[in-house]
């Protein structure tokens, strides 16, 4: 019992690390319509400019912060500079650029940090939380800042007059447009938050899985099980999509026989091949039906 | 002689390649109401369209002495400009409010914005008893009324009402048409209506034209048009 308990737990809280990534993906998908596979790249990238800032000095939190600001301007550039250019390109179009700043971003990271793993920092420290082993501070930190953020989010969009503007450009552009919001900023902005909610992701991650350029690749995977899982038309799901898919990763990686850790991420992959057969509008996703 | 609020000088539409407005000359009066009539197909909601810079448009397109041309939708609705498109735009996921709220989205007014929300729920009653409902569960004719709303929201100096009766019933449609008399009358708004009710559109119009496949077939004040032969026997039968 204190087993699965204790591994529940875990997945929760990297689970929270996959909501984050399935969050972003789908902050993008609702705008553009497409998947950004360079989600990923971006939250390393933005992971890195937090351990630069520590190496010159800065404190974590500063570091933190600055990595976020960093991302959330980087966020939006990506967007004016790529993507706007063609957003009316057919999908093949969308998928080349995705592909092509994926290698920029993790051949950039490579050539400026080198490739050798390194470790991060936690300001939360690794000793057992409860004194009884069931979760390490790092992972509840990671927790309740992931919570933390993901809440604070939820009130943006919620409650405030840009989070509305921003619902409104994603669920009907064209109307949103008649009634005066700048749809393009609107996205751009989008991209913006999608980017530094990687950075937080990426760098509440990296003391486990530790800091390289290809850091991200299977936590990817996991963020669009996560997305795929909750659907990838509703935000909330993705969230607990990338929930569920952290915990049923541990419980299966610990209880199924021979999945082990070497197989654990082929059960994201069974996961999303699962989903997409059975519901592909996913558990809380809407089925979007276009007249033709 | 009134002064013109909108005004368009040779205005040629495109959709890609295809050209689908040819040189029209269009004037909505200031306190006016100007319609268009026309057989589906003749491009009043492309004119509709080319106003408020959804198409690419040649030749001159002036608001309040102000040109139009190369402006973005965005900008050319925070001029004053509401468009109520065919198929209302309703944000379907949103509440009603958050509907009205996302209409008030280029005005920063807070107390303006609430007063005008009030305001619209006068008008439209209906409206505030479903003020917390998702907007997609509403009715067609709700729909519509929610569509006018958030127009309103915009205190537009000048509406783009394209095919407001559509789809809604009989009754409906008078309840609609007499708000939509109130507004100008009232409020001074000015419109720039397509509407396939030709005999409703020409009863609320000052001015009105006759579009065929582009072109301008006949312009006048709205009771000579209604008077008019060839208009008589196509779209009011009798």
């Amino acid at each position: 019992m204190d087993l699965f308990l204790h591994q529940v737990l875990a997945g929760v809280a990297t689970g929270s690390i996959y909501a984050c990534l399935a969050l972003a993906i789908v902050m993008i998908y609702q705008t553009i319509n497409h998947l950004n596979f360079a989600q990923g790249e971006m939250a390393m990238f933005s992971t890195f400019i937090a351990w630069q800032l520590m190496q010159w000095g800065a404190p974590y939190w500063i570091a933190f912060a600055g990595a976020a600001a960093f991302s959330f301007v980087a966020g939006i550039a990506i967007e004016r500079a790529l993507f706007r250019p063609i957003h009316n390109a057919p999908v093949l179009s969308h998928v080349v650029v995705f592909i092509a700043l994926f290698a920029i971003l993790n051949s950039l990271a490579g050539f400026i940090w080198d490739y050798n793993v390194k470790s991060f920092p936690t300001p939360f420290g690794s000793r057992p939380l409860f004194g009884n082993g069931l979760m390490s501070s790092h992972d509840a930190g990671m927790m309740g800042a992931t919570l933390a953020m993901l809440a604070l989010l939820y009130v943006f969009f919620r409650h405030t007059r840009i989070g509305l503007a921003m619902r409104a450009a994603a669920a009907n552009p064209q109307s949103a447009r008649l009634s005066g919001i700048r749809v393009g900023w609107m996205i751009a902005l989008g991209w913006g938050m999608a980017a530094a909610i990687g950075a937080v992701a990426g760098v509440m991650i990296a003391p486990v899985v530790f800091l390289d350029p290809n850091m991200m690749n299977s936590i990817l995977v996991y963020g669009f099980a996560g997305a795929v899982v909750g659907g990838l038309t509703s935000p909330g799901g993705a969230v607990l999509g990338g929930f569920a898919v952290g915990v049923i990763e541990n419980l299966a990686g610990t209880f199924i026989p021979y999945v082990g850790r070497e197989l654990k991420l082929t059960i994201a992959l069974f996961i999303i091949v699962v989903v997409l057969t059975v519901k592909p509008s996913g558990l809380f996703g809407r089925t979007v039906v276009t007249r033709v | 002689m009134a002064a013109m609020l909108l005004e368009t000088a040779g205005l040629c539409a495109f959709y890609g390649a295809t050209q689908v407005l040819f040189g029209l000359d269009l004037k909505v009066n200031e306190g006016g109401v100007t319609t268009l009539l026309g057989a589906n197909g003749a491009g009043k909601t492309t004119t509709l369209r080319a106003v408020s810079g959804m198409v690419h448009t040649t030749g001159d397109i002036r608001f309040r002495g102000q040109s139009l041309a190369g402006r973005a939708t965005e900008d050319i609705v925070r001029l004053g400009i509401a468009h109520v498109p065919q198929g209302r735009g309703t944000f379907v996921s949103q509440t009603v409010e958050e509907n009205l709220k996302i209409g008030a989205m280029s005005r920063r007014d807070r107390a303006g914005i609430s007063a005008d929300i009030e305001r619209a729920y006068g008008y439209f009653p209906r409206l505030k008893e479903r003020r917390k409902q998702q907007a997609g569960t509403l009715s067609g004719g709700e729909q519509q009324m929610l569509a006018l709303a958030r127009a309103l929201m915009l205190r537009p100096k000048l509406m783009l009402l394209d095919e407001p009766s559509f789809g809604l019933a009989p009754l409906i449609v008078g309840d609609l048409f007499a708000i939509l008399r109130t507004l100008n009358r009232a409020e001074n708004v000015s419109m720039l209506l397509v509407e396939q009710n030709a005999s409703l559109a020409l009863d609320l119009a000052d001015r009105a034209y006759l579009i065929e496949t582009g072109q301008l077939v006949t312009a006048g004040a709205a009771h000579d048009l209604r008077n008019d032969e060839n208009v008589r026997r196509a779209y009011l039968g009798y």
